[in-house]
């Protein structure tokens, strides 16, 4: 799934929605050679910020790295990184499986046990859409995997940390100083 | 009041206090050279070449530590400016760059001359704007400006479409500055300083490891008392020559690949190194594994990313310069007047004293015999008087300007340290001219470098910039000859440059210049005394140097610190390159 041998680090960037933000981001990861395993962006609660989260595969020190270069960008308000199990992870996947004679009731089974919707039918196909943690999507595309995908599409993690705090009260992680 | 986009921008840069802009126009930029005949005062150097102009834009600003301006169009007249724009990101030059750009309705349309330099530049300014209303003109001016000068220093590029330009605006000037993702912390924490000043006066073996960020803070006056009121010997970086007068004898002068002896060694053997606005480049640190291994390490750096990068500091500080070291000096005399005085460090300092009489640098002038380049920079020097700003390119002679100069000012030496930019010296010596016109520059030069720039002879001439270049002609690109002498078992490969090609005494002639040659050692002083007296026209001097001269002492590539090498014979040949250098 991952390039690397670090671990998986979940960051929340605050930036002011401007052209070519996403690009400077995108930019220091890739200059460092860090393959981005998902980033979601999207508006936030106040007008003219928006917010990305991003997944990526790294030793924490080369993260503190660009976690410090981030923060340097002149667009970037505000960093988090999510501490595992301090946070509330949530990612979106519609795939399509192949389900065509006995295959249909046992797709559908497998999509009632994981409460998923099922939001398109074909003769010989379901699409499911899953909401959940990452792991409850692994599971799910574990077990329709055997079936056959014909096609996927997942929104990458969104996150925010649990509390009462919202990011801009929280200072960053990695500033060291 | 209504005015016109390019009226606007040139007002905004006067209210920034701008008083001069080195640059070339073209197609797409041509609406600001208009108002320029009898709206602004705004001096424009017309340069030869865009990086030209961005060299000299970066030399204005290194003699003055005000904000250099560079004016290019868009497309071709855009991407010159990337190697000056890489060069002032790696050395924290305060750096303005204004392009043209093709009109917003064709903006991604392949348009002619066209490029995206926002994209292009993205990773070399500290940040870059593309302005598509005219009404942000003045904002992102008073914007650029504040982010290219505060916190550490940096190029910020503005990207000006044509059409935005001739458009008309409202003319007024923005009280705030809108950027809430950029507070630098300037102000370090007073915890910090006392921990390191702790350190400090528990330390036997302490060294100040002086960078760059001093001068950029304009942090003398403190480092001096911080060096005399602690007593602590210190080093100045290439990019720190003159933060401390080189004649202190606490100044143990350059560390690095090419540094001295002692400054090598003292931070190899300290218990303690204080950074002061430096960055652990592999430059100083040589073999990173192996640097200083018993130093604690107190860190001050206005960047926080730096803290840590390289090396884990004990007491990390981000903050200014300036305002950390005066901290550092009250504290420290206050501790030091409670508990006895500066803590007795006589052994070191005595150790010092020895490596600086036994390991000097060293050359072998013979009368008669090859003309040595160290000692046309010592003559240089021994005529120019302190008050002279020394401006030097890369490679050898680079090394041989910051090894033989003797430095006492701050703001008197300029040259392409981080990124390491051939032919950084006559552009940026002609910009530093503008920027201290009653001072005498001197350019030294190597003739690899001198080629690749020397248009802007023509620029000096036109415009009336006098300044002096000393070419240390040895016919060869020096820097990579010797390595490929030293480590490539003598194979000399795309090296060879011809010492008589072209005619430098002829090009300065036909750039207007007064051009001199210099062949054996007796004639240096009588060509360098005539050269110093020509006060309102450039000169050139074409040094014919001994090919055969290395730069010592020496820190091979990758090699650890403890391994400095004194002098040609110290060197173990290698024939087989795996073996090398790995930069």
């Amino acid at each position: 799934m991952s390039s690397g041998g670090g671990t998986l680090h979940t960051i929340s960037v605050l930036v002011e929605d401007k052209p070519g933000v996403l690009t400077r981001v995108a930019g220091l990861f890739a200059a460092r050679g860090f393959n981005i395993d998902s980033l979601a962006v999207g508006a936030t609660e106040t007008a003219g910020l928006s917010r990305m989260t991003i997944v990526v595969n790294v030793d924490l020190k080369p993260l503190e790295q660009v976690t410090k270069q981030l923060n340097k960008l002149i667009n970037v308000i505000k960093i988090l990184e999510h501490d595992p199990g301090t946070a509330v992870e949530r990612e979106l996947m519609l795939v399509k499986v192949r389900a065509a004679g006995d295959d249909r009731a046992r797709v559908l089974e497998i999509a009632d046990v994981f409460r998923v919707n099922v939001v398109d039918v074909t003769h010989s196909t379901l699409t499911l859409e899953a909401t959940g943690k990452p792991e409850k999507l692994e599971a799910l595309l574990e077990l329709v995997g055997g079936f056959g995908v014909v096609e996927l599409s997942r929104t990458g993690r969104i996150a925010l940390a649990r509390g009462d705090r919202g990011i801009r009260e929280r200072v960053l992680k990695a500033a060291g100083g | 009041m209504k005015i016109g986009g390019a009226e606007a921008l040139l007002k905004a840069l006067e209210h920034e206090g701008v008083e001069v802009v080195f640059g070339i126009p073209g197609g797409a930029s041509m609406p600001i050279y208009d108002p320029l005949v009898d709206k602004s005062s705004i001096r424009h150097v017309l340069c030869r070449h865009e990086q030209g102009a961005g060299h000299a834009a970066e030399g204005y600003a290194w003699a003055t530590g005000k904000v250099g301006v560079c004016m290019a169009t868009s497309g071709p007249g855009a991407t010159n400016l990337v190697t000056p724009l890489a060069d002032a990101k790696m050395d924290s030059v305060p750096l303005v760059a204004i392009t043209g750009q093709v009109p917003t309705p064709v903006v991604g349309n392949d348009a002619f001359q066209e490029a995206d330099i926002t994209g292009i530049t993205m990773p070399i300014t500290k940040h870059n704007f593309l302005v598509k209303d005219p009404a942000d003109i003045v904002e992102t001016v008073r914007e650029a400006f504040h982010i290219a000068s505060t916190g550490r220093p940096g190029p910020v590029l503005i990207d000006l479409p044509k059409d935005v330009l001739l458009a008309e605006t409202t003319w007024r000037w923005p009280e705030h500055i809108g950027l809430p993702g950029y507070k630098p912390t300037t102000k370090g924490n007073n915890r910090q300083v006392v921990e390191a000043v702790k350190l400090i006066l528990q330390a036997k073996r302490p060294v100040l490891y002086v960078g760059g960020g001093v001068i950029k803070a304009d942090a003398y006056a403190e480092l001096a008392q911080l060096v005399t009121t602690g007593r602590l010997p210190m080093v100045t970086t290439l990019m720190a020559r003159g933060a401390f007068p080189d004649s202190h004898e606490l100044n143990l002068g350059m560390p690095g690949m090419h540094g001295s002896y002692t400054a090598v060694t003292a931070m190899q053997k300290a218990d303690l190194l204080v950074a002061l606005g430096a960055r652990f480049d592999d430059r100083v640190t040589g073999k990173l594994a192996a640097f200083a291994p018993d130093a604690a390490i107190v860190h001050v750096d206005i960047d926080p990313a730096e803290i840590g990068k390289n090396r884990t500091a004990d007491v990390p500080i981000v903050g200014d310069c300036r305002d950390v070291i005066a901290k550092m000096v009250a504290e420290l005399t206050t501790r030091q007047e409670a508990g006895g005085g500066v803590p007795d460090r006589s052994a070191w300092l005595a150790q010092l004293e020895e490596w600086q009489r036994l390991y000097p640098y060293r050359y072998d002038q013979q009368p008669g015999g090859p003309l040595k380049p160290q000692y046309c920079v010592e003559r240089l020097h021994h005529f120019a008087g302190d008050d002279t700003i020394v401006v030097a390119g890369v490679g050898q002679h680079q090394m041989y300007a910051s090894q033989y100069w003797r430095f006492e000012k701050p703001r008197h030496w300029i040259n392409s340290g981080g990124l390491g930019t051939m032919g950084f010296a006559v552009p940026a010596a002609l910009g530093a001219k503008v920027g201290q016109p009653d001072k005498r520059v001197v350019a030294i030069d190597g003739d690899g470098c001198f080629q690749m720039t020397a248009q802007e002879l023509a620029t000096s001439t036109t415009e009336r910039i006098p300044f002096i270049t000393a070419i240390l002609n040895n016919g060869y690109l020096g820097m990579v000859r010797q390595w490929q002498e030293l480590f490539f078992d003598e194979r000399y490969s795309g090296v060879w440059l011809d010492p008589d090609v072209p005619d430098y005494v002829k090009l300065a002639e036909a750039y207007g210049a007064v051009g001199l040659r210099v062949d054996t050692p007796e004639e240096v002083d009588t060509v360098i005394e005539k050269a110093y007296a020509i006060t309102d026209q450039s000169v050139v001097i074409d040094f014919r140097v001994d090919p055969a001269e290395m730069v010592f002492p020496m820190v091979p590539a990758g090699g650890s610190n403890d391994d400095i090498i004194l002098g040609p014979d110290a060197i173990q040949r290698t024939a087989d390159p795996a073996e090398g250098p790995i930069v």
